[in-house]
């Protein structure tokens, strides 16, 4: 029994699909983040995996594509949580379902 | 393909790991052991990488992932100290669920239904030479704007958390209230 890419992908769906889960269900801000990150690290798996197993001319451009998503989601990290912590200083709270000025 | 027991059982555990410690996130009722079961899926996943033969890969998830971006969740927790400390769910709990598993299902089925060209060519050597060249040859262009996008993302989290008062003079009068009055503000 050898390991092949379909487990990979299993791996990676089940990641993505606890991501979306914390993203929509989790009642404070960090948990969603944690939920988007979650995602961003399934995709990314996905990505090396196809890049070791399919058939390519240039093979390592999956890595190249792992690389700026890394950097887009730090990026996306640090903003996000700048908004956390302003959005504390507003209101006191960072539960999402509070956050409701924008509501009706 | 890998014939000797060590990458898959390699695999097994690691997977293991990743996807425990991803519903341990779901699970836990309290936050920081949320994040730091998150810290650890990100581990194992820099190893899936490594089973992977993508070693450059692997060792920027442990410094990126398991490193920074963890730290920065833990500040943003800290950094709101009257925020709820529980991970619990808001009312979209049951649809959340029925889209994770749709999507769950959709993916996987998706991944074993499809005939991938897999080409048999085994693992890479090393990795890191041939990224830095297709990062200044190929793809030197994504390259400049990443670096252009981490200095706006920078500037733009300076900005966003800077403390009212220290910013350029405004008309106090249209100046939003922050619950935090800065030192000096009483004069101003």
């Amino acid at each position: 029994m050898s390991v092949d890419l379909e487990h990979y992908l299993i791996v990676g769906a089940i990641l993505f699909a606890t991501g979306i889960y914390l993203a929509l269900a989790k009642r404070n801000f960090v948990g969603v983040l944690m939920g988007i990150e979650l995602m961003f690290n399934a995709v990314n798996l996905t990505f090396v995996s196809f890049s070791r197993f399919v058939e390519s001319s240039s093979p390592l451009d999956g890595h190249v594509f792992v690389i700026f998503v890394i950097t887009v989601a730090a990026a996306e990290a640090a903003t996000a949580l700048a908004l956390a912590v302003l959005l504390y200083r507003v209101r006191e709270t960072i539960d999402v379902d509070r956050i409701d000025l924008l509501k009706w | 393909m890998m014939e000797d027991t060590g990458p898959v059982v390699a695999f097994w555990i690691l997977a293991a790991i990743t996807v425990g410690s991803a519903l341990m996130v779901v699970a836990v009722r309290n936050l920081v052991h949320a994040v730091v079961y998150l810290i650890l899926s990100f581990v194992g996943i820099g190893g899936l990488y490594i089973t992977l033969s993508a070693d450059f890969v692997a060792v920027t998830q442990i410094l990126i992932y398991a490193g920074a971006i963890s730290v920065l969740l833990l500040f943003a927790i800290v950094l709101t100290p009257r925020g709820s400390r529980d991970n619990a769910e808001s009312f979209l709990r049951l649809p959340a669920v029925l889209v994770a598993l749709l999507v769950g299902i959709t993916l996987g089925y998706v991944a074993l239904d499809t005939d991938w060209s897999i080409a048999g060519r085994g693992g890479f050597e090393e990795t890191a030479s041939e990224i830095g060249e297709l990062l200044l040859d190929k793809y030197v262009l994504p390259f400049e704007i990443a670096s252009v996008l981490l200095l706006v993302a920078m500037m733009g989290a300076i900005v966003i958390v800077r403390p009212e008062g220290t910013m350029e003079p405004v008309d106090p009068s249209t100046r939003l209230r922050t619950g935090f009055a800065q030192d000096g503000e009483a004069e101003a």
